[in-house]
């Protein structure tokens, strides 16, 4: 039975979802670009300020599909900020580029809605269900320029390959459900292991790897970084790697997948070969988004620490530590795709790395937002990216994961050189004097300097941020989920 | 006050950016400004005197990430004093010797100067474990920059080795910072990253060997000690002539001060089994890097090959751990930033007249340059270790030192004695002496370089001839570190260094 107090608590996606059909009726009404993104940018907002309110009401199991709690709604805030980064980075990209660019908006915001649902997964209808309405969304996104036959490309790559992922998380769930006759991840928990639901837990975890771009499932990870919109790969990195990440945690805890060891193995060694092979490939890269892309693979090797530590650790200090990575990931990402979306004129994308020859004496703001986040990125002090990395290193260090943390370092020592050559090459006497766009980005500039702020923030102060987090997130441990 | 002297560097950085556009010399005029501030700054602590009993002249500490209980808390003492002085000092010679070196983006340049020297007071002033290391980041980037722009032909490769190097053993470091915090919060219950209380943590001996080696590696790269020294050559050659001088005078000493604050008081028993080893790299950091310097033929590469030998005495020094040879390297780290400061404003000097730092293109400059080329005859032979100058008392005292823990190893490291007038003489015989054999127009140092130079001069006898007024300044805090200690290594270390002390200073 639910209740007017449940339906509260879902505020913040009911809200998202009547803002998604508004944005569509306004279209169909009536079609122009600056109404549908404004109509976004304020939905978003609301849906925003609706998390306060509902923070009080939290933690609750609504049904046995979504539980709200605080480590949701952080996640969801997360989500729904980058989510507007995202439209605002988008209305500067698609205001000079020709054709149809209303329902962009429309699909950011459902994808967003699927983010949300994942956060709060918390059985797997759920969890299929978010992981559906946010890849669908992300399918169109990524295609959305139907002339430019990269994105095309790059669109049809990541259906195919999304489509199998789902496949695999089907028959997995199918797998899990068979042996233990339940999907609520809570109940789960309960259930001993055996042979059926182990391999079915792990065909789970090779779809949430596709998902995640783990090595060896990124394979379509640079392709479509580089084939899509730049503002569009921006929500890509890090609204839907996010998403995920956040539910294979609770997913983890929760069902107990953790304790498997043959789990806890595969997920340790993935981690390590996605630190080393991610950062190895992104050394030869010439072309900045694929520069990005190859480092989100190491990221992404990283972060996985915190869910292979939250067997010793706990939930509590797991969770805090991938919410702090996840927030630093975000703004650091969001702001180099910003610098990237800023950077590309209306026929093409400064994604080559002779684009940016001299960038701090010809666009001096820009060059530094992009340092920033580079920097942040290798985990320099006083960035964001180095408060997260801390964080990995403490949760790693509790947890005893030593190989992990070797390859992290290693991996750090890599990144560091593929990050630094991009800020060189930015250092560099410009080449020529090349042509700025036209039009002035003025929303792109103001998102860009809240990020850096954000970063900067994080890394000099996050004492408050943490503060917010701990002790109060707690992901629940089976059975104290089950009012 | 100690906030204030890293904050004003990092004021005048900003400043001195912006100050570009309103003339190249805007920018240098803002940074010399600065470091003087910094410099009256530091003024009070001299002139106060040096109580017997308090070890800490200041401290300051705030909270900053209660939940690691990570506060931002620096304290001074004695041989910190004299390290800041040093950089405050080697600062000033930076912005003077680059005067007229740097002509493109001034401001930026005097930025990075200004913040890595902002980054390198941090160091020294840390108490608390993350903001060192946050400190010892921070003086990492703009260093890279003052490579990577202003350096000379080979500087893209020579700026990302030196960063790669220094960042991944730093966070080699973070690693066994975050495990000894760790343990400590096993034990005690509580995440502290403060220095006093993980002075306390007990640690089994098979871990602290790993942390101290963590530790270990973060510093001996940074100082450099033999297996780790490759970076430097090439950091130092390609730099322009500040960054060498910051790099040479003081960012190399934050290695030795790492390994005196932290390597050895943290893990005492470790340290005690361990310090052949260490001795031993020291003494082949003597030989090696004299050989290879000898060998050079590019100038500045042969002064930074030097730094490496003379860091070795460092290194044997450290890990002698009693009085004499703590002296002697206190006294070395002093001299040997203000000889190798000088020796690269001479080759910075030369570079910029010559446009070549090959000695095979100079030789008979003499005659066009008498000032230039007595001077570095006085900063080889002060190099070298002429009694009366700074760098003999160090080095003489170390030995002196080292000699009562190991005499073998002390033997093999008194041979860098007749290796380092080798090396230093070339240097002047194959640049100042000789028949000229190309023809160079080139003006002799002028007023402002001879003001420079005429500093660094009276610094190094000063060294020489009165350095009990340098020992004075860090005897209490040499006395506080022995304690417990005897004369030698081999004792554990019962009795806690200052931790009570700074509640003796009544703690704010």
């Amino acid at each position: 039975m639910i209740t007017t107090t449940d339906l509260l608590a879902l505020l913040p996606l009911i809200v998202l979802s009547a803002v998604a059909v508004i944005v569509m009726l306004a279209i169909a009404v009536h079609r122009n670009h600056r109404l549908a993104f404004l109509l976004t940018v304020a939905g978003i907002l609301i849906s925003l300020i609706t998390v306060p309110l509902v923070s009080d009401l939290v933690p609750r199991l609504i049904t046995p599909l979504v539980l709200v709690d605080r480590y949701a709604l952080v996640f969801t805030v997360m989500a729904y900020a980058a989510g507007l980064v995202a439209a605002v980075l988008c209305w500067e990209y698609f205001r000079v580029r020709e054709g149809h660019q209303e329902e962009v908006y429309l699909l950011i915001l459902t994808a967003l809605l699927g983010a949300g649902v994942l956060a709060a997964a918390h059985h797997f209808a759920s969890f299929f269900l978010g992981l559906e309405i946010l890849s669908v969304s992300l399918f169109a996104l990524i295609a959305y320029p139907l002339r430019e036959i990269r994105a095309l490309e790059a669109g049809i790559k990541y259906l195919v390959l999304s489509g199998v992922a789902s496949a695999f998380l089907l028959f997995g769930m199918a797998l899990v459900y068979a042996e233990t006759g339940t999907m609520e991840f809570a109940v789960l928990g309960g259930r001993p292991g055996t042979f059926p639901s182990v391999i079915g837990t792990i065909l789970i975890l090779v779809a949430v790897g596709f998902k995640l771009s783990l090595v060896p499932f990124h394979l379509w990870t640079a392709d479509v970084y580089q084939g899509a919109p730049a503002p569009i790969t921006a929500l890509l990195a890090t609204v839907s790697k996010g998403s995920v990440f956040i539910l294979l945690l609770r997913y983890g805890l929760e069902s107990g997948v953790f304790r498997v060891p043959v789990v806890s193995v595969l997920l340790a060694l993935i981690a390590v070969v996605s630190m080393l092979v991610g950062n190895f490939l992104a050394l030869r890269q010439n072309n900045v988004k694929r520069i990005l892309a190859y480092s989100s693979i190491g990221h992404m090797g990283y972060l996985l620490v915190a869910p292979v530590a939250a067997n010793v650790v706990g939930g509590n200090l797991a969770a805090e530590a991938l919410l702090v990575y996840l927030a630093a990931y975000f703004a650091m990402t969001l702001a180099a795709f910003g610098v990237v979306t800023v950077m590309s004129p209306a026929d093409r994308e400064a994604e080559e790395l002779d684009d940016y020859t001299g960038l701090f004496w010809t666009r001096p703001w820009l060059a530094t937002v992009f340092s920033v986040a580079l920097l942040s990125l290798a985990g320099i002090p006083l960035t964001a990216g180095f408060i997260g990395k801390f964080y990995l290193f403490t949760a790693g260090s509790h947890g005893a994961l030593w190989m992990l943390l070797g390859a992290l370092i290693i991996g750090s020592g890599l990144g560091l050189y593929y990050y630094i050559r991009i800020v060189f090459q930015m250092a560099q006497a410009p080449a020529a004097l090349q042509a700025r766009p036209k039009a002035r980005p003025v929303g792109a500039h103001l998102v860009l300097a809240i990020l850096l702020l954000l970063i900067f923030g994080l890394g000099v102060y996050p004492a408050p941020f943490i503060d917010l987090l701990h002790p109060e997130i707690n992901v629940p441990k089976q059975s104290a989920a089950q009012q | 006050m100690l906030a204030a002297l890293i904050l004003v560097l990092a004021v005048g950085g900003l400043l001195a950016w912006q100050a570009e556009r309103y003339g190249a010399n805007a920018p240098r005029w803002i940074a010399l400004m600065t470091l003087i501030v910094d410099g009256a700054l530091l003024i009070p602590y001299f002139a106060g005197g040096f109580p017997e009993a308090g070890v800490w002249l200041d401290d300051i500490r705030l909270h900053w990430i209660p939940r690691f209980g990570i506060s931002f808390h620096l304290g001074l003492d004695g041989v910190s004093l004299l390290l800041v002085a040093l950089t405050v000092f080697l600062g000033l010679m930076a912005v003077a010797a680059s005067w007229t070196e740097i002509r493109e983006r001034v401001g930026f340049f005097h930025f990075n100067l200004l913040w890595t020297l902002a980054g390198v007071l941090g160091v020294f002033l840390a108490l608390d474990l993350f903001l060192f290391f946050v400190f010892w980041e921070i003086m990492i980037v703009p260093m890279y920059f003052l490579i990577a722009l202003w350096g000379h032909e080979n500087r893209a490769y020579a700026a990302i080795k030196f960063f790669l190097f220094t960042q991944v053993s730093g966070l080699l470091m973070l690693l066994a910072m975050v495990v000894l915090v760790i343990i400590h919060q096993r034990d005690a219950g509580v995440y502290t990253f403060d220095y006093f209380d993980l002075l306390q943590t007990s640690l089994e001996l098979n871990t602290a060997w790993w942390l101290m080696l963590g530790f270990f590696i973060a510093f001996t790269v940074k100082l450099p000690g033999v297996p780790f020294h490759t970076w430097l050559p090439d950091a130092h050659t390609q730099a322009p002539t500040g960054g060498s001088v910051i790099l040479a005078g003081v960012m190399l000493k934050t290695g030795a001060y790492g390994l005196l604050r932290f390597v050895i008081p943290l893990f005492p028993e470790t340290v005690a089994d361990f310090s052949p080893i260490a001795m031993g790299l020291g003494v082949a950091g003597i030989l090696y890097g004299g050989m290879l310097a000898f060998a050079q033929s590019d100038m500045k590469r042969l002064v930074a090959y030097s730094s490496v030998s003379h860091m070795g005495f460092v290194l044997v020094g450290l890990f002698a751990w009693n009085a004499l040879a703590l002296q002697g390297v206190v006294i070395t780290l002093l001299a040997h930033g203000i000889s190798s400061a000088a020796l690269f404003v001479l080759a910075g000097a030369v570079q910029e007249r010559v446009h070549t730092r090959d000695m095979n293109r100079m030789g008979g400059l003499w005659t066009d340059v008498p000032r230039m080329a007595a001077i570095g005859l006085f900063f080889s032979v002060a190099a070298l270790g002429v009694p009366g100058l700074g760098n003999f008392i160090g080095e003489f005292l170390v030995l002196l030192g080292a000699y009562r823990v190991d005499a073998a190893m002390t033997a093999a490291a008194a041979l860098g004695l007749i290796i380092a007038p080798v090396y230093s003489l070339i240097l002047i015989q194959r640049a100042f002496h000789g028949e000229t054999r190309e023809i160079h127009r080139i003006r002799d140092f002028g007023a402002r370089e001879l003001a420079l130079m005429g500093f660094l001069i009276v610094a190094t006898v000063w060294i020489g001839m009165y350095p009990q007024s340098m020992l004075d300044v860090s005897d209490t805090w040499l006395k506080n570190s022995l304690r417990g200690w005897g004369e030698g290594v081999a004792q554990p270390n019962d009795s806690q260094p200052p931790g009570e002390r700074l509640a003796d200073r009544g703690e704010p």
